[in-house]
């Protein structure tokens, strides 16, 4: 960091970091110059995309546009288009909602948390990581608007004066302390990701000409590598990631006391918050290792997402996943030794009653499926770790809808209980946000460096021949 | 019109080398260019602690006050509803909304203030003599003036420690 004080005998000596012991296996491969990084990661945006990428742009539109069509006609029709009945009156809508923003979590902890523990292998994911977060983020928001039944008045979640008392918001509500959570987390994610961005906008905007180099110049505004500015940015990133770190854990913790703070059996737990918030770097991280084996393979960046990235996100998947089956066995513990009774059925209810089928997808993908990252044999193979990341997300999915749904359909009253059946609507809009999500991944691809050019220049090996990288 | 002398190089460290002896013999080093952060070029070019980390310290808690405030009045004083039975001025149920504020306030403020202290802004243009500082090279810049060694002598020293280039300009 740039505030460390140097002294001039080890600025003399050639101080070095740990990349340049001797047999350590680097941590960006292919010896490459600051120049080839440069070339690898601007290039394809300059030379434009190709039949592959158009073709899963097709793909992931069309899943937008049947989420429009679906989301216009339940707003235009109503709530009744949904399958919710007066007894599970939260399911596919809050279970969607409670996943992206799990999604999203990964990315800010990889730029911020990853940055402030000085782990250099999240260099060359943190940009693409933080770009996900804040397009999770954006499909997350669109399921609490949709949800509410006028959602035109959706306006009316924010404190103004207004013409009705002035009637304010109520303060003490979870579901308006997610209002300002998500608000703030998208907020500050997004200046975060865009001041990252700015250093590599420079870098783009110097290598292009015309109408590109006036656009990228006016979002590059006016960034000229100085040192005075670098040492201000420098601070000004370990600020924001000091800042996004309590942030993302409130986010979620917040979310989850949508459910905590109701005494619903199977929600009225205190082990939420920690629960919730592990669970979103688990699934968050599983969607990011998803999607950098994608892009490894696809943009040809073996060099930059390596084994060594690979490996650390496995660790970091099966180590939170660890914690999810702890949380739920720390769940099944304290229903039985409450001695509630209403508790205990809703765990029963859970393994055994009529949608025992989502648990146990849910308690296999997320439990047992990880688990096989311990082996060195299986982080190894990519297309295991592939398969495992894409469980992992079906069972956190899972997981948020069997918490909703299963204690919604039994709680207190059995005459009260009812089933649940997700209509065309509901999947149509699911399908729609994982259609938002891809199609602003893609064009973010297609028009921004994916990797952050200027930090993996400062994390790469030596050159042979030369004294040792001053990192 | 003034004259200043610019030095290129490619590597990191020949470039703190070069900084450090120049302003040992009396250069006044204007300005690095670089496309990453140099470490240990702060401390060689003398560049004291930005000052941010207090705007962000005084935004956050300007978020803080005002999200107490706007919680505690609209809540406790101006229609206060029963709500659960909670008292009016529930105060562990304001503390999220009391959080986000001081977080929003402060990463907004920090965001402002780094751009406009560094003198950036949208649209802003800027004219690099040296394009590839923002690819692959390092630039420094040494401003002439009185006492400032001869143009053999510094241009001996920076080649000395790898320059790539040396050359004069005006601007």
């Amino acid at each position: 960091m740039t505030t460390t004080s140097i002294n001039t005998e080890r600025v003399e000596a050639g101080a070095h970091g740990a990349d340049s012991h001797a047999g350590e296996i680097p941590l960006i491969t292919g010896g490459l110059t600051r120049a080839d990084v440069t070339n690898n990661v601007a290039g394809p945006i300059e030379k434009g995309m190709t039949g592959r990428w158009w073709a899963a742009f097709a793909v992931a539109l069309t899943a937008l546009l049947i989420g429009v069509v679906c989301t216009w006609y339940q707003i235009r029709t109503g709530i009744g288009t949904w399958g919710l009945n007066r007894t599970v009156g939260w399911a596919f809508d809050i279970t969607n909602f409670v996943f992206w923003v799990g999604i999203g979590h990964a990315g800010t902890l990889i730029s911020a948390v990853l940055l402030l523990l000085r782990q250099k292998w999240r260099t060359s994911i943190n940009r693409s990581a933080e770009a996900m977060t804040i397009f999770a983020v954006m499909c997350a928001g669109i399921f609490p608007v949709i949800h509410m039944g006028r959602p035109w008045l959706a306006h009316w979640v924010f404190p103004f004066p207004n013409t009705r008392g002035t009637l304010w918001v109520n303060f003490r509500s979870p579901l308006l302390w997610d209002v300002f959570a998500i608000g703030t987390y998208f907020t500050v994610s997004l200046l975060f990701w865009y001041l990252g961005l700015i250093p590599d906008l420079a870098t783009l905007r110097d290598r292009a000409s015309g109408l590109r180099k006036k656009i990228l110049g006016f979002f590059a505004m006016g960034w000229n590598g100085a040192a005075r500015t670098w040492s201000r940015y420098e601070t000004a990133c370990v600020l924001l990631a000091a800042l996004a770190t309590p942030l993302v854990v409130s986010v979620h913790s917040v979310v989850s006391t949508d459910f905590a703070t109701s005494f619903v059996p199977g929600w009225h737990a205190t082990v939420f918050p920690p629960y919730f918030v592990i669970g979103a770097v688990f699934s968050g991280f599983a969607m990011v290792l998803t999607l950098m084996l994608i892009a490894r393979g696809v943009m040809r960046f073996e060099n930059y997402i390596t084994m060594k990235h690979i490996h650390a996100m496995c660790k970091v998947i099966v180590f939170t996943g660890s914690i999810v089956g702890l949380a739920y066995i720390t769940e099944l513990f304290t229903a039985w030794w409450s001695g509630v009774g209403y508790e205990q059925f809703a765990f029963k209810n859970r393994m055994y009653g009529p949608m025992a089928w989502a648990y146990w997808i849910m308690f296999s993908c997320n439990v047992i499926v990880p688990q096989f990252l311990w082996f060195r044999k299986v982080r190894n193979s990519l297309g295991a770790v592939f398969l495992i990341t894409l469980l992992v997300n079906v069972g956190m999915w899972f997981e948020r809808f069997v918490i909703i749904v299963t204690s919604l359909t039994r709680d207190y009253l059995p005459s009260s209980w009812a089933g649940y059946t997700p209509t065309w609507i509901e999947g149509g809009t699911m399908l729609g946000a994982f259609g938002l999500f891809f199609t602003l991944f893609l064009i973010f691809c297609r028009f921004l460096p994916m990797i952050c050019m200027f930090e993996v220049k400062t994390v790469l090996p030596p050159a042979k021949g030369t004294k040792g990288g001053h990192h | 019109m003034s004259r200043r002398t610019v030095a290129v190089f490619e590597d990191d460290h020949a470039l703190l080398l070069a900084v450090r002896d120049a302003r040992k013999l009396g250069c006044e080093i204007s300005e690095v260019l670089s496309p990453h952060p140099v470490h240990g070029l702060d401390d060689v070019m003398g560049i004291r602690k930005s000052r941010l980390p207090w705007v962000t310290l005084a935004a956050g808690l300007a978020g803080l006050g005002l999200g107490t405030w706007l919680e505690y009045w609209t809540s406790a004083t101006d229609w206060p509803l029963n709500v659960g039975g909670k008292p009016f001025d529930s105060f562990p149920a304001f503390v999220p909304v009391m959080f986000e504020l001081t977080v929003l306030a402060a990463g907004v403020a920090t965001f402002v203030f780094v751009l406009g202290r560094s003198g950036l802004r949208p649209g802003k243009a800027v004219a690099l003599s040296e394009p590839r500082t923002t690819d692959d090279r390092f630039a420094l810049y040494i401003n002439h003036k009185e006492g400032m060694p001869s143009k053999l002598e510094l241009h001996g020293l920076l080649r000395g420690h790898g320059a790539l280039s040396c050359r004069e300009e005006d601007f």
